[in-house]
This record gives C-alpha cells, sequence and structure tokens, in this order.
C-alpha cells in the first residue's frame, strides 16, 4: 500500500498537491470575508494578472533550473512592453504577428547579452542580470524621453486581448491572455519533462560539472535558456502592454521579484536541479490570489502584500529545506530498494539535488 | 597564493590608475570639482551606502550575500518615523530602532546559519518582507519634522568640513581594516569563505561567525539609515529602495570575489572612490542619474568579465608553457 503510494506520489508532487490545497483554503478563507467573491470579476482580475507573471516564471524556470537566476526580467517587460507600445501607437497597421514577434526578438536580444555573458564570459548570473537590471531600465528611460505611451493610441485589437472573452467556464470568462499563458506552462512543462534539451537544465542545475564532464554543452544550454527566458519575457511585455495599455518607463519595475517569489513558492530549488512548471504557475497562482484578496479585504490594509509575500517565500524555502528534502531522501532511499532498474535521470537529477541542500 | 595576490595588486593598480583618469577628466570638465564643498558633498550624496559596503564586504568574503541591505535600511528610517509620530521622544526611538536592526539580522542569521538555508533566497525574502513591514508602518506618507538637533546632525559639518555621517565611516573603516586584516576573526571570514567545510572541521564556529556577520551587517544597515534620515529630514516607504545594487557593485567592483575567499578593504575603498567620482562628474555635467545608474551596471559586469579574460588569458599561456616543457621533458 505503502509502496503503491511512493511510486505515484513523488515528493514534488506532494509538494504541488499541498499548495492546491493552500490555494483552494485562501479562496475559501476570503470567500468568507469578501462579499462577492466568488465573482467573475474577481476570476478576471487574477487570471488576467497570473498570466503575466506566469509567463515571465517560466523562463525564471529556465534559468533558475541551471542553477542561475536572471534578475533583468523586469527591465525586460518593460522595455518590450513600451517599445512595442510606442510602435504601435506610432504606427496602428502593424500586423498582431508582427508585433508579438517584435517582443519576442526584443527580449530573445536582451536574453542572449545575459546568456553569452554568463555562459561563455563566466559572470556569476546574479552580477549579470543586476548589471543588466540596471542597464535595460536606464536605455529605457533615455529612448522613450519620458513620454507615455497611452491606452487610446494602441490598437483596439490589442486591447481585445485582454478584455475579450474566448469562452466560457459556467461564469468565469477565459480571456485570450489567459489561455496564451496556460499554453506556454503546458508546452514548457512538457519540453522539461520529455525533451533532451529540459532534461540536461535539470542536470546541469544537480551538478555543473558532472553535466560538463559528460558531454553535455553546458554552455550552449544555459545560454538558450536566458534566451528562452528573454523570449518569454518580452512576451509577457507584450501581454502587459495589453493588458494595462497605459505604459510608463516604470513600468513592470520589480517584476523579478514577483517571478522569482512564484518560482521559489511553486518548489522550484534556487539551487538548481528540481522544479517544475506547474509548481511556478501554482506559485503565481497563490501570490495572487493573495494579493488580489488582500487588496479587497479591509480587515487589513494592502500594504500588508509585500511583508506576507517575504513571510510567504521564507516559508517556502524553509519547507524545501527541512521537510521536503528529508521526504526526497526517503523515498529515494526506499526507491533504491524497490525497482533499481527503473530509475529516471529525472529522479536521479532531484536526488542529488536533495543531497546539495 | 602568490599569483592570487599578484592579481590582486594588480586589479587594484588598474581601479587605481582608472581612477586617476577619471578624476582629471572630471577637474578639466568642471571648475567646481575640486571645491571643498563638492568633495564633501561627493561623500555624503552616498555615505550612507558606503558605509552598509563596509559590512557587505565581510560577508561576500564570508560566501555569502545580503540582498536585503537597503529594506533594512527602508525598515529602519520607517520604524523610526513611525515612532517619532507616536510621540516616542527621539533618543528612545534611536535606540528601539537600533534594536529592531540586531533583532533582524538575528533572524535573517538564523535562518542562513542555524536551519541552513541559502543567504541569497533568505535574504531575497527579506528585501521583499522586510520593505513590506516598511511599507505597512508609513504606509504611503511621508514623515519629516524631527528634532532640530537631529536634521543638524545629518546636514551640518560636525569636525572641519565634515558631517557626524563622514565620521562614522572613517572610524568604521578603520575598524574594519583592522578586524579584516589584522585579527582571527578576519582571517576566519576567509577561510569560511574560501571553504566552509574545511573551516568546520579545523574548529572555527562558522554558524557563530556567520550570524555575527549578518547582525553586523543588519545593524550597521539600520546605522546608515538613521544618518539618512537625519541628512533628508523626511521618510518616506521607498527610501533606500534599490541602494543594494549600488552597494554590491562597490563591493564587487573593489575585486572582492562573489563566491567568497578572496578580497581586500584597498580594493572595495578604491572602487568606492571610483564609483563615487564617475557619478560626481558625470553629475557635473548634466547626465542624468538614471543613465549614471546604467554606467554603473556596466561597470558592474565588467569588473568580473574583465579579470576573467585576464585569468583566461593566463591559463591558456601557462597551458602552452607547460606542453612546451613536457615535450622538452620527454625528449
Amino acid at each position: 500500500m505503502m509502496d503503491a503510494i511512493k511510486r505515484y506520489l513523488r515528493p514534488e508532487q506532494i509538494r504541488e498537491l499541498s499548495l492546491v490545497f493552500l490555494i483552494i483554503v485562501t479562496l475559501i478563507f476570503f470567500g468568507t470575508q469578501i462579499e462577492g467573491y466568488y465573482s467573475g470579476r474577481t476570476f478576471n482580475r487574477i487570471t488576467t494578472t497570473v498570466a503575466i507573471i506566469a509567463v515571465v516564471a517560466v523562463g525564471e524556470t529556465l534559468v533558475i533550473l541551471t542553477r542561475n537566476y536572471d534578475l533583468s526580467v523586469g527591465s525586460i517587460v518593460g522595455f518590450t512592453a513600451y517599445f512595442v507600445g510606442t510602435q504601435l501607437a506610432n504606427n496602428n497597421g502593424i500586423s498582431p504577428l508582427a508585433a508579438v514577434l517584435m517582443a519576442i526578438g526584443l527580449g530573445a536580444v536582451m536574453g542572449l547579452i545575459n546568456g553569452v555573458l554568463v555562459a561563455y564570459g563566466r559572470v556569476p548570473s546574479i552580477i549579470v542580470t543586476l548589471g543588466t537590471l540596471a542597464i535595460y531600465r536606464a536605455l529605457l528611460v533615455n529612448y522613450s524621453g519620458a513620454k507615455t505611451v497611452t491606452t487610446d493610441s494602441l490598437p483596439q485589437w490589442l486591447l481585445d486581448l485582454a478584455r475579450v472573452n474566448l469562452f466560457s467556464v459556467g461564469a468565469f470568462d477565459i480571456r485570450p491572455m489567459v489561455a496564451l499563458a496556460l499554453l506556454i506552462v503546458v508546452i514548457f512543462q512538457l519540453v522539461i519533462t520529455y525533451l533532451p534539451f529540459g532534461r540536461r537544465l535539470y542536470a546541469i542545475g544537480s551538478n555543473p560539472e558532472a553535466a560538463r564532464v559528460a558531454g553535455f554543452p553546458t554552455q550552449r544550454i544555459v545560454m538558450t535558456a536566458y534566451v528562452l527566458c528573454g523570449s518569454l519575457s518580452g512576451l509577457a511585455g507584450f501581454m502587459f502592454l495589453a493588458r494595462f495599455g497605459n505604459i510608463t518607463v516604470v513600468a513592470a519595475q520589480g517584476m523579478e521579484l514577483s517571478a522569482i517569489a512564484a518560482v521559489v513558492v511553486g518548489g522550484v530549488n534556487v539551487f538548481g536541479g528540481s522544479g517544475t512548471m506547474i509548481g511556478a504557475l501554482l506559485g503565481a497562482l497563490m501570490i495572487n490570489t493573495l494579493e488580489q484578496s488582500l487588496i479587497r479585504w479591509l480587515q487589513i490594509s494592502e500594504f500588508w502584500r509585500d511583508a506576507l509575500l517575504g513571510l510567504l517565500i521564507l516559508v517556502a524555502v524553509a519547507t524545501d529545506a527541512v521537510i521536503i528534502n528529508r521526504l526526497r531522501n526517503l523515498w529515494a532511499r526506499s526507491g533504491l530498494q524497490a525497482r533499481p532498474a527503473t530509475e529516471t535521470p529525472g529522479v536521479q537529477a532531484q536526488e542529488e539535488a536533495g543531497h546539495d541542500a | 597564493m602568490m599569483r592570487n595576490l599578484e592579481r590582486l595588486k594588480s586589479w587594484e593598480g588598474l581601479l587605481l590608475a582608472i581612477l586617476v583618469v577619471v578624476v582629471v577628466i572630471n577637474v578639466v570638465q568642471s571648475p567646481v570639482y575640486l571645491s571643498v564643498e563638492n568633495q564633501v558633498n561627493l561623500f555624503q550624496l552616498f555615505i550612507e551606502r558606503i558605509i552598509v559596503a563596509l559590512a557587505m564586504t565581510f560577508i561576500i568574503i564570508n560566501g555569502e550575500i545580503d540582498l536585503s541591505v537597503a529594506s533594512v535600511m527602508g525598515l529602519a528610517s520607517c520604524l523610526l518615523a513611525f515612532l517619532h509620530e507616536q510621540g516616542v521622544p527621539l533618543p528612545t526611538a534611536i535606540l528601539v530602532t537600533l534594536a529592531v536592526g540586531v533583532i533582524v539580522g538575528a533572524f535573517n542569521g538564523f535562518w542562513i546559519s542555524v536551519v541552513g538555508l541559502p543567504s541569497l533566497a533568505v535574504t531575497l525574502a527579506g528585501l521583499i518582507g522586510y520593505r513590506g513591514v516598511a511599507r505597512i508602518l508609513v504606509e504611503d506618507r511621508s514623515i519629516g519634522n524631527f528634532p532640530e538637533w537631529f536634521n543638524r546632525l545629518g546636514q551640518q559639518p560636525l569636525l572641519g568640513p565634515l558631517p557626524l555621517a563622514s565620521i562614522i565611516f572613517f572610524v568604521l573603516l578603520v575598524a574594519a581594516v583592522i578586524v579584516l586584516q589584522y585579527s582571527a576573526f578576519g582571517r576566519y571570514v576567509f577561510v569560511i569563505g574560501n571553504n566552509r567545510e574545511v573551516a568546520r572541521y579545523s574548529g572555527v564556529k562558522v554558524r557563530q561567525m556567520k550570524m555575527t556577520l549578518f547582525i553586523a551587517s543588519s545593524t550597521i544597515a539600520t546605522l546608515a539609515w538613521l544618518l539618512l534620515a537625519a541628512r533628508l529630514g523626511a521618510v518616506r516607504g521607498s527610501t533606500a529602495e534599490g541602494f543594494e545594487l549600488d552597494i554590491i557593485t562597490m563591493v564587487l567592483l573593489g575585486g572582492v570575489s562573489i563566491f567568497g575567499g578572496t578580497g581586500t578593504l584597498t580594493g572595495v575603498g578604491l572602487s568606492i572612490l571610483l564609483i563615487l567620482n564617475l557619478r560626481n562628474g558625470m553629475s557635473l555635467v548634466n547626465i542624468t542619474s538614471n543613465t549614471q545608474t546604467g554606467v554603473i551596471g556596466v561597470l558592474l559586469i565588467l569588473s568580473v568579465l574583465l579579470p576573467n579574460w585576464g585569468q583566461a588569458v593566463r591559463n591558456l599561456r601557462n597551458r602552452r608553457r607547460r606542453v612546451g616543457q613536457g615535450q622538452t621533458a620527454g625528449e
């Protein structure tokens, strides 16, 4: 019986399930506190915000899996949102596809700069991206000339992305943006589970030296992770533009913290080597549900948001270190005894991460 | 070891050379640059960050990082303002704030040294969380109206042209040099940064050391913030936001390795001077502070990239030499 449970429930899944449980508890709690909480409006507000963060968090997860960080994502989102916004405001005729490609391309270039410096320049990622966080933002401010992109200058199709209903589930509408974000989470979850590229991200994060010795093109893979992260941030910038319309030079400032918070709360190991996209999505969902609910909850002011967020991250990391790692070791040990031949690379990677911490 | 020393020396030499160039350009560019007011002002504008950079040097050499310092500064300022607003006499409020600084440091230190969490994650949570607590305290108000003597302490010169903050900085600098370079404690900081396990097996109390360092870091950040409050005369929830970038840049540009184990205060001192003069010079020719931040970002990346390239070139040369020797030995 115990073995059967152990076989189908790995520690990661327990973690994700407990996150789902926590989200449900949060929803029930605020449902009793806030009148008209279970409405289409609340649902839309939460899902459209989560959609943007989730896309950034997917990119961030790719990078964190390799034991690196990307702190510049907030600046990339802000830059692309502003740049694409200005282009569309100047020329409403740009086709949607061209606009999206422009955003993704711009993000990819910025991600490439990060990636080359980290992978080939051998500069620690935290330094590179702390630097580019400042550099990309400075470029944006200089480029903007203190002007603002306004909603009324943007084409209608763009604004519809965050407002029009794609299809409804009961009283809840699904916006095109939300569907897009979900699609991206699913695609990248499949990529990191089944593609060699994805598995190598785990391998590099678990033990960079071993991965290099084993013959993986470590540098190229890390760089690719950064380029993907940049591209996804660019896409998120496009979504940010669609969602808010009014873009100033401080757009998406601090989003890197939200994204990393989502990733960490979602159970992605900050030392690389373990974590899933579904987890990152759940992390984003958890944080934003809490944020959006707190804003409407009158008992405490919205100024509590950051303090609670900090606490949430700390609790998530601490549970990871204290409980989940112990569980993981237990699982790994019993797994080794029960079925030595069917070890998957993923289990080994997670096992190693467990020993590391 | 010798080579390491050489490398550091050359790094400091490089910093010094760049500093001289920047100073010369500044002198040529602007007649006010050399005035005493400008020189004092140059320090004053960054004095709080410089003070915190001293503590950060210890932490990074020790192989950890403290991203939360700017938020601790914000928290301290907001707590002081909050207590002041509630009618607590200022001296008491200052003491309470410093005590909270110690507690915050111990809180960070607990998670890092006792539970064993990565300092990056803990202080990232701190970066968000402490700022959040600061926001709870002052919300979106701006609190000022500190007593006259408090503001005077921050704004007026105390000794010659030097205000209190500069004096505190120099005292701390001397203390830091003595502790880091001439005491057992300082040696242990390096040993732990080089290899935590070896340090532990050699009987160094690693946990206790890390705890001490994080408490010191937060306390100094708190102190620095009190000085900033005195200088600005008013406090807001966003005070000191983003300072961590400046502080970490100062330390890393000074040649301290982000992986721990190497670095000198001389290097950090030079990099502080360099950054100050660069910013000051850019301000004098009306380059916006935003562009300045971008330039600092470039500097930060270059400060690690350039030594890496130097190392790569050296390695290549060494390998060639070794290969050459191997061949002669074989014959």
